[in-house]
């Protein structure tokens, strides 16, 4: 039992500490709100992958990041209605 | 297969450029991020011209940059973010021209992620504080302060965490000696998360947040945030306490706004618009990028727009409150990533892609007419100011620094027929596109070309004075006869000077402080100061015919073996030393390298005998012209030449004025002697002579070309550097930490001899043929020697038309017009400025519609128009390479745009004829990707290449990605279908399909039979046409996802793919895989055996893997020497030209491996990131060793080569040789 309420413990210290630690009630659209925010900064991170972006778009390369920060707001969308069971 | 990863040229992309004063003394200095290298320029405040100091690769990805100075001190420090989790703090330190950690401390996991900070940087300005922040959520502040002994301590991190809550931007604010003060762009994401309506998104407001570090609790607060109006992407903190009003100006899209604690009110100000552009009209506008430029008594900030626009934007201050924003255009340079104002009046611009500028200010629009904007101006909502660009006026370019990023793809081909390959660069981006030829060699510039009455045999330049800064004579020896030509404003014949014309020259020098010496066959003159003439005759029947010189000795030769030696004393004289000394064989060439500071005499006579050795003998007066040393030669020498080489302060010690420096620098760290001997087989050596016993060691060997070798000693950066001349020139010199041997790009020269003039302080005057050649060498370092040719889009691939080596390049830009829809745009806004104008300003709208019409703004300087999204102009260009001539263009109609190209030969046509297969995208959407399908069209290329047929367009549903020939066809990959077609009368015939790729065919190679398709995500398929059955079958593939952006095949089983985050891996297909297909009679197995998740049944092997960390967009096969080996030669978004060389012995494998863990160990990259994860950073790095660290073995500390050296049985020079060895092998 007590090793059980450890497990919980860490668990939700790691939830709290790194954003996107699954749980047993994550749903599609958190996983992939995630996912995205987690691509959006990897890509700012990366000078190549933002030049990559800049030369594809034709756009300045402040104008690129300054969108990809645009998109994390909202990467998929609203979330969906909540059913309430 | 094993691998050696070799960066030929680092990247040349600009990040991050920070300036400040990073050795200490009272000049600037830059220093660039280029993404995973740091260099530190140095602008020469007298010439204008930028001087790399240093460069280093730090395996890692560098994310923000700062410099910082602590209250009161003298030097900069430099902090960097990058993907290591861990904050650094360098120091440049001048003495040992090297980087150095000061602290590193730990604070997340490595990689560029969301929570880890490391994406932005804000200094405290006074220097008290930094803080580090990341993409969501963390932020740390460090308090940095000294310790008792000066040095720079750094406290433990204090957080200021926040989840669910972005970062756009942030920057220290100017609070004067209060608690330090950081404000952050931040947007909280939490309620826009939980709302299903996706109102909350949109009523979501951006803040300004201000948080105080507590000095005195030790605690960071968050004491105010305000939502702003609009989404701002950067701020600049204003100049505050004593100088300024402090506060920030907030950049958001359209506006300009400026903001402060306490009683002020919000200043905003609209962006100003460019008067009649031809835009997209809903677009809006941002600043890029800023700088700031402060004294005690003023401050003002450069901003530039994303059209390149710079403006300068000044406070007016009421009491500390500001009270009005006032904005002026400036001028417009190349749209910046980063710009710095110099204190000596210089913006340093690293533009976004393209070369980096260096202005002068020579204006600060101060008294122009230009109109200023005020924030105090009355405007509706939503209206802006206009204003007209034009050409600079307040700047004047100073320098260019050369950059290649962003390569889009490259080519290794000798279209020039010149024995060394040529590499072929597609670079840039829009109207800044450029085709550049690069060739290994440095660049040289032509300062004067003068004709002489003769073909001259030699040289020289001479000093009046040994303290002169500049040569007084340029001497010039004839089959019979000698020129003297003085040196001042201009060059001019003088028969005053003491020399004997009427005689050829064997050798001129100054001598001692003040006085001159010349030998000639009959004998030596000695010309003092006071015109004095000493004359010494050679005796009897005998004739001087070698002779070595310096500044206090001189030594001949008589009728070939006879060595007589000759001393300055202090009084001046030149004594004939005692006895003769008769050579074992005929003298070839000797050589005396410079006296040292400070000693009488150089203690070594190098000397080259007919019978393949050369002997090293003594100058010591105890037992002078005795032999010390030899070595054998495989053929004779020509030409000797000493130098001393390698200090390690001969970089700065040329542009270093600092009254400041210490003196003992030059003696700091005393060069190397080496022997240089130029063979007449044209092979050099460079032997290390030991300075005490004259034993020479460590010899390396370099073929330089067909003559026979002469080598000149010149000046180069105030060192000593040697002038090899063969059938090409070469260029031994030390520079920064290395030694480099580079040709000139430049004829052939005969004789040569370092200059120095007001004009040209290093310099060399040569002699070819009969003409006499000032040249300066100013780019030292440069690997390449470029030629660029302007394009007009941006190029996305090209082909080289076989028979007459001219080149097909098709240029693509989203976002933009073709010319037709610009001119029709055009005319379209001048004719609603004609209809809008009332009756009486008729003639006036008339009159300025036409100058809109005629007013041509060059978009490589002022950016093409942005058309909008899913707006694409085209072109396929045909340019002859060796006069960059465009020999003709084909436009495509609006919204066509290229995404592949390929030459094929149709068996069909059977006319033998090459033919162009484009495939064309239409009404492209990018992001989701929509299209209104794609189109296949063929030309006819004539035998010349000298124009285009056009032949039919075929449609397709899809989007035509890659195509290829095969086999006397078309293999096209079409969206994810893989086809072949024939060539039809009418259209292109669909023959066969393969509909098994997952998402979209990007890359197909194709080999025989087989046909390798790379997928945008999925890696390479490898498939196999079977001709009877007519069938295209996947029969194996890759077990990892790779994003592939280029590959080239290696051999029939074995191709190299690279990948958008930056790896290069080398899949082959093993022994089994191959025989089971070729021999499976019906094909069925592969056909109809999926395996598992629907792959390929059968799977490749990966055998190499290698994280290069930036983008590969080209891989190629090819050998980059005469006579070298081939190598797999890649070229980087970022402009980084590399290659992958492979091992051919188990043994040199071990040794580097061996090599690249000790460096690991002992010399860890700079910034902290583990060099072995960064190289595993996607893929563990699999069978290829990091040549690039392995050199960084050249640069480090003596005691630590020698511990390393140790460790593996061997000494430092051993292991410098292999690693020069390797190097040498395969490129340069």
């Amino acid at each position: 039992m007590g090793e059980r309420y450890n497990i919980h413990s860490q668990l939700e210290h790691l939830q709290s500490k790194y954003i996107g630690t699954g749980h047993a009630d994550t749903t599609k659209f958190e996983w992939l709100t995630n996912q995205h925010r987690d691509s959006l900064a990897s890509y700012m991170g990366h000078y190549d992958i933002l030049n990559y972006f800049a030369i594809a778009e034709n756009e300045s390369k402040a104008r690129v990041r300054f969108n990809l920060m645009e998109r994390m707001l909202q990467p998929c969308g609203p979330p969906p209605e909540k059913l309430d069971d | 297969m094993y691998l050696y990863n070799l960066t030929l040229q680092k990247g040349t992309g600009v990040t991050h450029a920070v300036h400040g004063n990073f050795s200490g003394g009272k000049q600037q200095e830059i220093l660039l991020s280029r993404g995973k290298s740091l260099e530190l320029l140095r602008p020469d405040s007298n010439t204008g011209k930028v001087h790399t100091l240093l460069s280093t690769e730090i395996f890692g990805c560098i994310r923000a940059l700062m410099a910082f100075r602590l209250t009161g001190g003298t030097k900069d420090y430099i902090v960097v973010g990058s993907d290591s989790g861990r904050i650094v703090i360098l120091e440049y330190m001048p003495a040992k021209n090297a980087l150095e950690k000061v602290h590193q401390e730990t604070f997340g996991k490595s990689g560029c992620r969301r929570i880890v900070p490391g994406q932005y940087f804000a200094i405290d300005p006074k220097g008290r504080a930094v803080m580090i922040g990341a993409v969501e959520k963390q932020k740390l502040a460090y308090i940095m302060n000294r310790d008792t002994q000066a040095r720079l301590t750094i406290s433990s991190p204090l957080e200021a965490h926040k989840s669910n809550t972005l970062t756009y931007h942030m920057v220290g604010v100017d609070v004067g000696f209060d608690n330090p003060m950081f404000a952050c762009l931040e947007i909280d994401y939490e309620e826009s998360d939980l709302d299903p309506t996706g109102d909350a998104a949109q009523r979501t407001q951006q803040t300004l947040t201000f948080y105080e570090l507590d000095l005195g609790l030790n605690h960071v607060v968050r004491k105010y945030s305000e939502p702003l109006e609009e989404h701002a992407n950067f701020l600049v903190s204003v100049p505050g306490g004593n100088d300024g009003p402090s506060g920030v100006l907030i950049c958001s899209e359209n506006y300009l706004t400026y903001k402060n604690l306490g009683d002020q009110h919000d200043i905003r100000c609209p962006i100003p618009r460019r008067r009649n552009d031809l835009d997209d009209p809903e677009r809006g506008m941002i600043f890029i990028c800023s700088a700031t430029h402060r004294t005690k008594s003023m401050y003002f900030f450069l901003l530039q727009t994303e059209q390149g626009d710079i403006f300068k934007i000044t406070l007016e201050t009421d009491d500390d409150v500001v009270s009005e924003i006032k904005l002026k255009y400036f001028d417009t340079v190349p749209p910046a990533s980063a710009m710095c104002v110099l204190k000596t009046g210089f913006l340093f611009v690293a533009s976004e892609f393209g070369n980096h500028y260096l202005y002068q200010i020579a204006h600060l629009g101060d008294d122009d007419d230009e109109p200023e904007f005020s924030s105090a101006m009355p405007l509706e909502e939503g209206e802006t100011f206009f204003f007209a660009p034009r050409t600079l006026k307040n700047l004047v370019l100073v320098d260019e620094l050369p950059s290649f990023a962003p390569i889009i793809t490259s080519q290794v081909a000798d279209l020039a027929n010149e024995d060394t390959p040529q590499l072929y660069v597609l670079c840039g981006r829009g109207p800044r596109s450029t085709l550049r030829v690069l060739r290994h060699g440095l660049e040289v510039s032509e300062m004067a070309v003068s004709e002489l009455p003769g073909n001259p045999n030699a040289v020289w330049t001479v000093k009046k004075r040994a303290d002169d800064e500049f040569d007084a004579y340029i001497i010039v020896s004839f089959v019979n006869a000698t020129l003297v030509l003085s040196i001042g404003e201009t060059v001019e014949e003088v028969t005053d000077s003491g020399f004997l014309g009427t005689t050829p020259t064997l050798c001129c020098a100054a001598l001692g402080d003040d006085a001159l010496v010349q030998v000639y066959p009959d004998g030596i003159r000695h010309i003092r100061s006071d015109k004095r003439v000493n004359e010494w005759k050679a005796p009897g029947k005998k004739s001087i015919t070698k002779c070595a010189v310096n500044q206090r000795q001189v030594v001949i030769t008589l009728s070939g073996r006879e060595l007589v030696y000759f001393e300055m004393d202090p009084t001046g004289e030149l004594n004939e030393y005692t006895e003769r000394s008769e050579m074992p064989a005929e003298i070839m060439c000797m050589a005396l390298g410079t006296v040292p500071d400070g000693e009488q005499r150089s203690w070594f006579l190098a000397v080259g005998l007919a019978d393949n050795t050369v002997r090293i003998l003594s100058l010591d007066p105890n037992n002078c012209l005795t032999p010390c040393s030899m070595q054998a030669l495989p053929s004779p020498a020509e030409s000797l030449c000493l130098v001393e080489m390698g200090h390690t302060e001969s970089t700065t010690s040329a542009g270093a004025l600092d009254d400041d420096a210490p003196p003992q620098r030059s003696g700091s760290n005393k060069g190397t002697i080496y022997l240089n001997i130029g063979l007449s087989n044209g092979v050099l050596l460079r032997t290390v002579l030991d300075p005490v016993s004259g034993d020479l060691a460590d010899t390396r060997t370099r073929y330089l070309g067909s003559r026979p070798v002469k080598l000149f000693r010149i000046k180069m950066q105030g060192a000593e550097a040697v002038l090899a001349m063969s059938s090409r020139s070469w260029l031994s010199y030390y520079h920064q930490n290395r030694f480099h041997l580079t040709p000139l790009s430049y004829e052939t020269l005969e004789y040569a001899s370092g200059f120095s003039s007001e004009q040209c302080s290093e310099g060399i005057v040569a002699i070819s043929t009969n003409t006499l050649r000032i040249l300066a060498l100013e780019k030292l370092g440069a690997v390449f020697n470029q030629v660029a040719f302007p394009l007009q889009f941006t190029p996305r691939t090209f082909v080289i038309h076989p028979d007459t080596g001219r080149m097909l390049i098709a240029e693509t830009d989203h976002n933009a017009y073709t010319e037709d829809t610009k001119s029709a745009r055009k005319e379209q806004m001048a004719e609603e400025m004609r209809s809008a104008a009332g009756d009486e300003e008729r003639e006036l709208a008339r009159e300025m519609a036409n100058a809109f019409i005629n007013e041509v703004l060059p978009e490589d300087v002022f950016s093409a128009p942005k058309a909008g999204l899913g707006l694409w102009a085209s072109q396929i260009r045909c340019l002859d390479a060796m006069h960059g001539q465009t020999m003709f263009s084909v436009s495509l109609t609006q919204n066509e745009a290229i995404m592949s190209m390929a030459m094929v030969k149709f068996s069909v046509a059977a006319d033998g004829r090459y033919y162009l297969a484009v495939g064309i995208a239409r009404d492209l959407q990018l992001n989701p990707r929509i299209s209104q399908g794609g189109c296949l069209d063929i030309y006819k290329i004539d035998p010349t290449c000298s124009s285009l047929e056009f032949m039919h367009r075929t449609e397709i549903d899809e989007i035509p990605g890659a195509l290829c020939g095969f086999q006397g066809r078309l293999l096209a990959g079409c969206g994810r279908m893989l086809r072949i077609y024939d060539l039809g009368k009418k259209k292109m015939l669909r023959k066969c399909e393969n509909k098994h790729i997952p998402y979209q065919i990007v890359n197909i190679q194709a080999m025989g039979h087989r046909v390798y398709v790379s997928d945008v995500q999925e890696s390479v398929f490898f498939l196999r046409y079977r001709r009877a059955e007519n069938q295209l079958i996947i029969f194996a593939d890759d077990t990892h996802p790779r994003w592939v952006t280029a590959t080239t095949l290696l051999d029939y089983d074995t191709i190299a793919i690279a990948d958008k985050f930056g790896n290069l891996s080398i899949q082959r297909l093993p022994h089994s895989v191959t025989d089971d297909v070729d021999e499976d009679p019906t094909g069925t197995k592969s056909l109809w055996d999926r395996g598992l998740l629907s792959g390929a049944s059968q799977k490749s092997e990966n055998i190499c893997s290698f994280h290069v960390g930036e983008i590969i967009m080209s891989l190629q096969k090819a050998t980059l020497i005469p006579g070298g080996s081939e190598a797999l030669i890649y070229s980087t978004l970022n402009g980084t030209v590399g290659a992958f060389v492979p091992f051919t012995s188990r043994e040199d494998y071990d040794f580097f491996q061996h090599l690249e863990m000790h460096m690991r160990n002992e010399n860890p990259p700079l910034c902290g990131r583990d060099h072995l994860s960064y190289r595993s950073s996607y893929y563990p790095v699999k069978n290829v060793l990091d040549g690039d660290l392995c050199e960084q073995y050249l640069s480090i500390e003596a005691a630590k080569q020698k511990s390393i050296a140790g460790d593996m049985f061997r000494t430092p020079n051993q292991i410098c040789k292999k690693l020069e060895d390797i190097r040498t092998r395969y490129a340069f």
